[in-house]
This record gives C-alpha cells, sequence and structure tokens, in this order.
C-alpha cells in the first residue's frame, strides 16, 4: 500500500458518527477517501462552508465553489456559506472537532512546526496557526522521516512554531503517537515494523504503550 | 439614490500610495474587472490587504507580476512564486497574518472595536511585539482592527442601492472588507432595481456600498 494511503486510512477511524473536521490541503485531504461506513462526518471548508463535497467531474465545476486549495469541489446536501470571521469563529470556537495537519517536524509536547523554513520556504501559515489552536483535536498525517531520511519527530522543534503544545495524535507510515502530559506514547505500529525500528526512526522519547497494537 | 456608475467615472477615485483591500480566496470571489481597473489606470505602491496574492498566471496574482504593490499584508502567498521572489529580493514588504486573525482584524475596523485577544500565535513568531494577557487561565495576544483606504469586492448580485448578495464560497472575506474601508466599490455579475432583491436575503447591507460599478 503506498505510505499516503496506509497513513490516512488509519486517521480516517479517528473520527465519531457526525464529528466537524478539516482537513488540510495536501496528504490530509485524502482521508476523507476512507472514512468506515457507517460514520458519516460533516467537513468544514476554511474559505467559507460546511458540507464539503468530492471534485466535481470534468465539465462540471463551478468557479464560486472551491476549497481552501482553490481547487474546484462541491458541496452536498445540508451544507451552508459564511464568510471568513464566521468560517473562523467556528474553527477558533472550540465548534469543529478535529482538523488533520501535516507537519515538517512535530515534537513530544505537541508543538507544530509546518509553516516556514527560514530563508527557504515561506508561503505563510494560511489558516493552520488558528485551526491548530481551535480544533478540539489535532491529528498530523506526516510521513516518519524527511525526504532525507531524518526524523520529523523530534524532543523539540527547530523550525518556527505553528502553533504551541496543541498536536494530539501523530500518525505516520510506522506508528501512531499520542501526545499525553507523560510524553509521547507509541500506541500502534505498523504491520511487519519492530518497535526498535521506529524507536530508531524517532527522535522524540517514545513511551511504549503496554497495550501495543499493530495497525 | 442609486449607486451605480460607469467603468470611465471611476478614473480618479483609486490612487497611487493607497490601502487596497482585495476580496477573494485564491482567485474565487476576486472582483477581476476592478483589478483590470487598478492595471489599466496604472495604479502603483499599493499596500495590498487580501487572504492570498493569487496565481502568478491568474488575474489577481498579476498585481504582483505587475509590480503594482509594495507591501502585502496576507495569510499566505505560497501559490503566488513571484510574490516570495520579490520579498526575497527585497522589493516588496510582506506581513503575513494568521486567516482568521486576518479576517477578525478585518472585520473588527468595520465593527469600531479596538481589537480582540486571541489564542493564535501564541508561542509562535506571531506574538512578538504584542500585548499579552491570561483570560479565564488561557493565553491571548492582543490584534489590531485594521482597515483601508479602498476595498474592491465582488458580488454575484447588487441591487442600485449597493445592497449584495454573494454565491457559494465566493463570499469569503468580501463582507468583512465591504465595512472596513473609507471608499468601497463593487463589482457584480447582475445590477438589478431598487427592491427586486428580498431584504431577508441580503448579505451586505447597501449602506456600506459607495459604487456599484456598471462595466457594460
Amino acid at each position: 500500500m503506498d505510505i499516503r494511503e496506509k497513513i490516512t486510512r488509519r486517521i480516517a477511524q479517528e473520527f465519531k458518527d457526525g464529528d466537524l473536521v478539516n482537513l488540510g490541503i495536501g496528504m490530509p485531504t485524502m482521508v476523507a477517501n476512507y472514512i468506515p461506513e457507517g460514520v458519516q462526518i460533516i467537513l468544514q471548508s476554511e474559505n467559507g462552508f460546511v458540507g464539503l463535497g468530492p471534485t466535481p467531474p470534468e465539465g462540471k465545476e463551478d468557479k464560486d465553489l472551491t476549497n481552501a486549495g482553490g481547487q474546484p469541489v462541491t458541496i452536498k446536501p445540508g451544507g451552508a456559506f459564511f464568510d471568513s470571521a464566521t468560517s473562523f469563529a467556528i474553527i477558533r470556537g472550540g465548534h469543529l472537532d478535529a482538523t488533520v495537519l501535516g507537519a515538517l517536524q512535530v515534537d513530544q509536547k505537541g508543538n507544530l512546526a509546518n509553516w516556514m523554513i527560514p530563508g527557504k520556504l515561506v508561503p505563510g501559515m494560511g489558516g493552520a496557526m488558528d485551526l491548530t489552536v481551535g480544533a478540539r483535536r489535532v491529528i498530523v498525517a506526516t510521513t516518519h522521516l524527511t525526504k532525507k531520511g531524518e526524523p520529523k519527530i523530534l524532543k523539540e522543534c527547530t523550525l518556527p512554531l505553528t502553533a504551541k503544545e496543541q498536536v494530539n495524535l501523530i500518525v505516520t507510515e510506522l506508528a501512531v503517537m499520542e501526545v499525553t502530559r507523560e510524553g509521547l506514547v507509541l500506541k500502534e505500529i505498523a504491520e511487519g515494523v519492530e518497535v526498535d525500528e521506529v524507536i530508531e526512526k524517532t527522535d522524540a522519547d517514545l513511551i511504549v504503550s503496554e497495550e501495543l497494537k499493530t495497525f | 439614490m442609486s449607486k451605480v456608475i460607469k467603468r470611465k467615472d471611476l478614473k480618479g477615485k483609486i490612487k497611487d500610495n493607497q490601502s487596497i483591500m482585495v476580496g477573494g480566496f485564491l482567485e474565487c470571489g476576486t472582483p477581476e474587472r476592478l483589478i483590470d481597473v487598478l492595471l489599466e489606470d496604472s495604479i502603483r505602491d499599493i499596500t495590498l490587504i487580501a487572504n492570498d496574492t493569487g496565481f502568478t498566471d491568474k488575474k489577481f496574482g498579476s498585481l504582483i507580476v505587475q509590480k503594482r504593490v509594495k507591501k502585502v499584508i496576507a495569510s499566505h502567498i505560497g501559490t503566488n512564486r513571484e510574490t516570495g521572489r520579490q520579498m526575497n529580493e527585497g522589493e516588496i514588504e510582506v506581513e503575513l497574518v494568521p486567516q482568521g486573525t486576518l479576517a477578525e482584524r478585518i472585520r473588527s475596523y468595520g465593527a469600531g472595536l479596538g481589537g480582540f485577544y486571541t489564542p493564535t500565535g501564541v508561542g509562535t513568531v506571531v506574538e512578538e511585539g504584542k500585548e499579552k494577557k491570561v483570560i479565564n487561565g488561557r493565553e491571548y495576544i492582543l490584534e489590531k482592527p485594521l482597515g483601508a483606504d479602498v476595498a474592491l469586492i465582488k458580488a454575484w448580485k447588487a441591487d442600485e442601492a449597493g445592497n449584495l448578495i454573494y454565491r457559494y464560497s465566493a463570499r469569503n472575506f468580501n463582507p468583512l472588507m465591504a465595512m472596513a474601508a473609507d471608499l468601497v466599490i463593487v463589482e457584480t455579475e447582475e445590477i438589478v432595481p431598487i427592491g427586486s432583491l428580498d431584504p431577508n436575503e441580503i448579505m451586505t447591507p447597501g449602506i456600506f456600498v459607495d459604487y456599484i460599478v456598471d462595466f457594460s
């Protein structure tokens, strides 16, 4: 299975029926494809609506209906549009059950860095800072290592932060880790992966759960 | 009392060196014909306030490409490579603001507030130089209101009194910016006589609007 599919399929198990969820651009968007049968979630799009639906068929795009990445999308029956201040009242005001975001770095205290690399990449934070402080649950979808093979799950982030101590769950192709008061708990490992391999590829200190599962 | 004016009567109303808010989100709900007005009338040294700076090869992004902007206040510039290039070369100044903070700063200005305390940005570079306060045990930072000389708005339908209705996700920042500038100019897909829009469905009351532009 593709790494991104592995990660997003696992994250799709995290929601309750009726949850209001915001999915970040890129890999997090794929989570919507794997929501289990019997569970329906409502997707929020921070450019101003709830009830985000799939990509329209070719030729059915509407110039006035795009997602937060500017791509043509649809709205489901029961959805609603609003302005940007209302959209972020939903996000900041604790009305969003969960958000799924990507990471450049994430650390064992739940700090997240995903919006800039000084001197290299400065795209801006968009809605990520508001989503990270506002959503009741912050789930990070990331590969375990950078393209250069360096750990992304650190003792302490070195890049400029998106938010301080807000991440709840980190899902990679190798592991599911939960940020707790005691530290970062390794809750699940991918099938065919050894605990030692996960520890070796993680800079953060991991507390191996006594009820370690596979996914 | 009609607020409708012709394109040619816009001449001279927008000046160099002004702060200009532009509604839209990644070229959705962007007043494209009003962007053409800025380009055609050679308006320069703009302080541009918008969610983003669009795409390099699209209408809104061309304001940056054609170097009409001296400063950008936005939440995201990553989709327009030219903005990043000009920033790195020191040709333009960029102030990045979290999207929800940007929306609320604009709303605050239009609503006559002195600002607001937000948890967004606490513990990040965004809090630098800002007042911090603990309210009910949680840390917040003070963000101040943001207004502009001019707001360029894209509506779906407008009546001659300036009442506006937006369509789908093209609404985004438009209603907020319509409340937050000295001069509010609207581009719309349809202009209808006073009395033909249902007052229950108006999203921006016409009292906020100065001009509806008839491009015909």
